[in-house]
């Protein structure tokens, strides 16, 4: 209690300082006046009065000073001092200030960017849902299978009955369909979700209500929506009345029952979900028929929210305990199948997953470009130390301590580094929706992937601020180490280029910089070589001349004979359209987003290992699949118009399966089981990509779409005529078939396959940007020292002009001081490449590591940028004239 | 200065206080003179220290002050104790006379000491 009075108190004197020192030295000179008095009383002189009254006292000054040190805050006042004159100090020199900062907001812009990406996407993915700390993602694993797999709603809802560790049990599968309303049809995105969603992630809808107990159960049987607050004020307009009002979704009418509040996008990181269904309308929006009661169909995505205190280890062992019961009680369906929990920043099923590479690599590479600044701003500051060295030499000299020296030189990197947190995190700011801007709209659908700037972020730039500022801080303080007073308090002494060993910090410095923006180089050089080798790597299939789109008649309430009928006709006109070679269509496009179906398989003479249930991919394709595609068949024949509902049943294998499970023999004429059901193999095709154009060759099949159909086929059309001009004829033939229905984008294979190798893009982009960046800093940095350098010993060069030297040989000596820094940088930074870059890993695609053709252009690039930084300075050197250089 | 005795650390709060008790509302220079004729003329305040020592028991709240005229009509700072500022004081002095007893008692001892 005490204290606090106490320092509340001296805190109070802080603003009244004037006041407080006037009524000191009143009460002062009253005491004085009453001793003097006294003093002669008792019968002094005036003088004698005066002098032992002053004696008595002590002195006045020191009193004061004792009584201001008593008074107030020292330190607080002695920190304001320093910065009042720190900001003085960077008012005088504005353009060091400004060049500082502007380092300083680029180094820490792109460090609390890559924070605010890596939480908005990683961490925090979901504002709006409650404890996302405590949430893990669910997914199915398999034996012989690398990747995780969807789990069944049978198996969910034993996971949910038999666990005891869990707050929540979540599904919510993407799904995307056409929604109309009004006149205008627009592709959308919406989840398939467990009826307990809304209320388990604790998002209450602002308008209606959430889903139903017992809504996510029974075939069909609640046709009810909560839609997303963008869709509402977007497409209805924000129509008040809107819960009750019946929407089309997939072809059946849904009642709204709800509006979910602003801020909230779902909980799939990268889209923004604009509705929401409960699993009992699955058979809508999922291929492959009703699902819920089949415990081998595997679709679903889910979420668990662990209690309180429960470790993921205890979550994990508790579920792959239960997993392991469900796969003794159902051989048939789980055998060899486990169940995994992931962090949400591993979420492998959506965009976070995909990015988390890409993140990791950005946060070390923001932490190179801090590093970068931070050694150029050191090296401004380091001129500036030797500039200001007359200064701290008075300073010292009338009696300041050398802590407090290093206080002031400490709050001066300080205040560099706040104003460039400042403009750090507006940088960070700007972009945090910068990343969307790099990944393309898919299906005219945006991606969402914001970063989040909350208090986390701050925290972390702050702390980027702090270590910068003591970097910075220090780099002068150890200039002030060795100051030497006599010495310093004497004129300048002229330098030599390159001498001297306050040179040899800032040389350093810069051959720490090159060294890191080189690696930065070599970094960009690989992810640029394999996103080139990843999109000319062939995926099997055409990508030119080869359009892809499709028309949504599920959503229009077309029912499989109608779908039937009109996909025929579609076709003929299709291929009588002048430029148009070949068309079919196909239940998925290769490399888009989506699921392929999967079956369980048995070959005729294969014995699969124990415990291992072959599953492949399959596609459902017309007639003139393989030539539209351009997939060469390897032998046998491609599908036609005859193999129909009425024809047998016959499927075409690609080359890794029919060498897998029939060995040397040849497929043809052999026979398989999808489904349950017996097929007979008449083709092989080549292999292709069918999921990543980095998957390694897997098994797959095909079969007639006609056998297995679905409306919701996608049109391919190998024609040399291009997108737009395609989409137009399209458009007319389809509405001479049906007026209402809405065609979607046209795109060409090749838009496809970028779409799917967006991720490299972005690394590529970031790293490449990054890396730019670096090499300007790197670059500024060289330049100034080399300046510096050829300013500090003018004198030298204009002797060597008057002892003969030519331009030509100065501008040798100063170049090849600068050359030898950056070859001692591309040196170092040579060697933390090589044994640094293997850490890409992932993002490398059939590219070395090591690949010289990356080192060598960094080395080319480096090398010219250097070139150009000592050019200016080294110019300059020529330009000295000797008579005045030696007279001054 | 001869013989007397500087005060010592810590005691001058004691003594600044049993003042402001016994005389009541003072001003600074009242305080030091009256500490020397307390103490015999045998203590020499340095008049110096006692501001920053009144300063630091203003701000712990023991005593407060108020701007007066002194008998010369002298605009002064009169220092008076809180209630605060007695209990303070009614603390300091039981402590510093058991210390003074226990001291007293330990340098008596003889026989302990051998």
């Amino acid at each position: 209690m005490k204290l606090v009075r106490a320092s509340f108190m001296r805190l109070r004197s802080l603003f009244h300082k004037e006041q407080l020192d006037r009524e000191l030295d009143s009460e002062l000179a009253s005491h004085l006046d009453m001793h003097i008095e006294d003093n002669l009383r008792t019968g002094m002189t005036p003088e004698a009065a005066r002098r032992d009254a002053l004696l008595k006292l002590g002195g006045v000054e020191q009193i004061k000073e004792i009584y201001r040190g008593q008074r107030g805050l020292p330190m607080i006042e002695t920190a304001l001092q320093d910065l009042r004159f720190g900001f003085r100090m960077l008012r005088r020199s504005p353009g060091f200030s400004v060049l500082a900062i502007l380092c300083l907001t680029l180094g820490i812009g792109a460090n609390a960017a890559v924070f605010s990406w890596t939480e908005g996407i990683l961490f925090r993915p979901y504002p709006a849902v409650i404890h996302q700390e405590r949430l893990l993602a669910l997914t199915g694993t398999a034996r012989g299978e690398s990747g995780p797999t969807a789990i069944s709603w049978p198996d969910f809802l034993d996971l949910q009955r038999s666990s005891t560790l869990f707050d929540a049990f979540i599904v919510t599968k993407i799904m995307g369909t056409t929604l109309s309303v009004g006149d205008r049809a627009e592709r959308t995105i919406g989840s398939i979700v467990s009826a307990n969603y809304f209320d388990a992630i604790g998002v209450h809808p602002i308008l209606g209500r959430g889903f139903e107990p017992g809504e996510d159960s029974g075939r069909n049987a609640h046709p009810v929506t909560v839609i997303s607050y963008q869709l509402w004020q977007g497409r209805f307009k924000g129509d008040p009345e809107i819960v009750g009002k019946t929407q089309r979704l997939n072809g059946v009418l849904h009642t709204i029952v709800g509006v979910a509040p602003e801020g909230f996008y779902g909980t799939f990181v990268g889209w923004a979900m604009q509705f929401w269904v409960p699993a009992s309308m699955e058979e809508i929006f999922e291929a492959g028929g009703y699902k819920l009661e089949d415990r081998g169909a595997r679709w679903i995505e889910a979420y668990v929210r662990l209690k309180p205190g429960v470790t993921l280890q205890q979550a994990q062992q508790e579920i792959s305990a239960v997993a392991q019961r469900l796969e003794t009680d159902y051989p048939a369906t789980n055998r060899g199948r486990g169940i995994k929990l992931w962090p949400l920043w591993q979420t492998p099923f959506n965009n976070a997953g995909t990015l988390l590479p890409t993140l990791e690599i950005m946060l070390a590479v923001a932490v190179f470009v801090l590093l970068i600044a931070c050694a150029n701003v050191g090296n401004l500051l380091l001129v500036r130390s030797i500039a200001r060295r007359h200064e701290m030499t008075v300073r010292l000299a009338i009696g300041a301590s050398r802590g407090r020296l290093v206080k002031q030189l400490v709050t001066e990197g300080l205040i560099l580094a706040a104003f460039g947190a400042a403009g750090g995190l507006l940088v960070a700011h700007w972009c945090r929706h910068a990343l969307v801007l790099l990944l393309p709209a898919r299906g005219g659908v945006a991606m969402h992937l914001p970063g989040e700037i909350d208090w986390r972020v701050l925290a972390l730039s702050a702390g980027v601020c702090l270590i910068a500022t003591l970097l910075l801080g220090l780099v002068p303080v150890m200039q002030t180490r060795n100051l030497d007073l006599a010495g310093a308090l004497k004129a300048e002494s002229a330098g030599v280029v390159g001498g001297g060993g306050r040179a040899w910090v800032r040389s350093g410095l810069v051959v720490m910089q090159v060294s890191l923006s080189f690696v930065l180089l070599v970094g960009a050089g690989l992810l640029l070589q394999s996103l080139q080798r990843i999109r000319t790597t062939s995926p099997g299939f055409s990508t030119h001349e080869v359009l892809d789109t499709t028309v949504n008649l599920v959503s229009a309430g077309y029912d499989a004979q109608r779908a039937r009928n009109f996909q025929d006709e579609l076709l003929d006109r299709v291929k009588a359209l002048p430029g148009v070679e070949s068309a079919a269509f196909a239940r998925m496009t290769p490399l888009s987003y989506g699921s392929f179906s999967s079956t369980p398989i048995a070959v005729d003479g294969y014995q699969p290992p124990p415990e291992e249930q072959p599953i492949v991919q399959y596609n459902e394709v017309g007639p003139d699949y393989f030539v539209t595609m351009g997939i060469p068949l390897v032998s046998g024949r491609e599908f036609t118009r005859a193999d129909d509902e009425k024809a047998a049943l016959v499927a075409i294998v690609n080359e890794t399966m029919a060498a897998q499970y029939w060995r040397r023999r040849n497929p043809i004429g052999e026979r398989v089981q999808v489904k349950g059901r017996w097929v007979q193999v008449v083709g092989v095709a080549k292999d292709s990509k069918y999921q990543s154009v980095r998957e390694t060759p897997t098994p797959f099949f095909y079969v007639p779409l006609r056998q297995n159909f679905a409306p919701g086929a996608r049109l391919h059309i190998r024609t040399p005529l291009s997108p737009e001009t395609m989409a137009a004829a399209l458009v007319r033939e389809v509405h001479a078939l049906d007026g209402n229905l809405a065609l979607f984008e046209v795109i060409t294979l090749q838009e496809q396959v970028d779409r799917s190798t967006s991720p490299q893009l972005v690394a590529v982009t970031l790293v490449g940007v990054l890396g730019g960046l670096a090499l300007l800093l790197a670059a500024v940095g060289l330049y100034g020292v080399m300046s510096y350098a050829v300013s500090q010993s003018t004198r030298e060069l204009g002797l060597r002009m008057a002892l003969g030297a030519t331009p030509s040989h100065l501008l040798r000596l100063v170049m090849s001081r600068g050359l030898a820094l950056t070859a001692a940088g591309i040196v170092g930074g040579a060697a933390v490449a090589l044994a640094s870059t293997r850490l890409l890993g992932y993002l490398l695609y059939k590219v070395s590591p090591r690949d010289p053709l990356a080192f060598g252009s960094a080395l080319v690039v480096m090398t010219i940028a250097s070139l150009a930084a000592c050019f200016l300075p080294a110019w300059r050197a020529t330009r000295i004239d000797p008579a005045r250089a030696l007279r001054d | 200065m001869g013989d007397k005795k500087d005060v010592w650390q810590g005691t001058l709060a004691l003594m600044v206080l049993k003042t402001l008790e016994t005389l009541g509302p003072l001003h600074g220079y009242g305080i030091a003179r009256r500490i020397e004729q307390a103490s015999g003329d045998l203590l020499s305040v340095n008049y110096g220290t006692l501001y920053p020592a009144l300063l630091k028991l203003e701000q712990e709240g023991f005593i407060s002050f108020e701007w007066g005229v002194s008998d010369n009509n002298r605009k002064a700072k009169y220092y008076k104790l809180t209630r605060a500022g007695r209990k303070q004081l009614e603390k300091e002095a039981r402590e510093w006379e058991q210390t003074t007893a226990i001291l007293a008692r330990f340098l008596s001892s003889k026989e302990q000491a051998s």
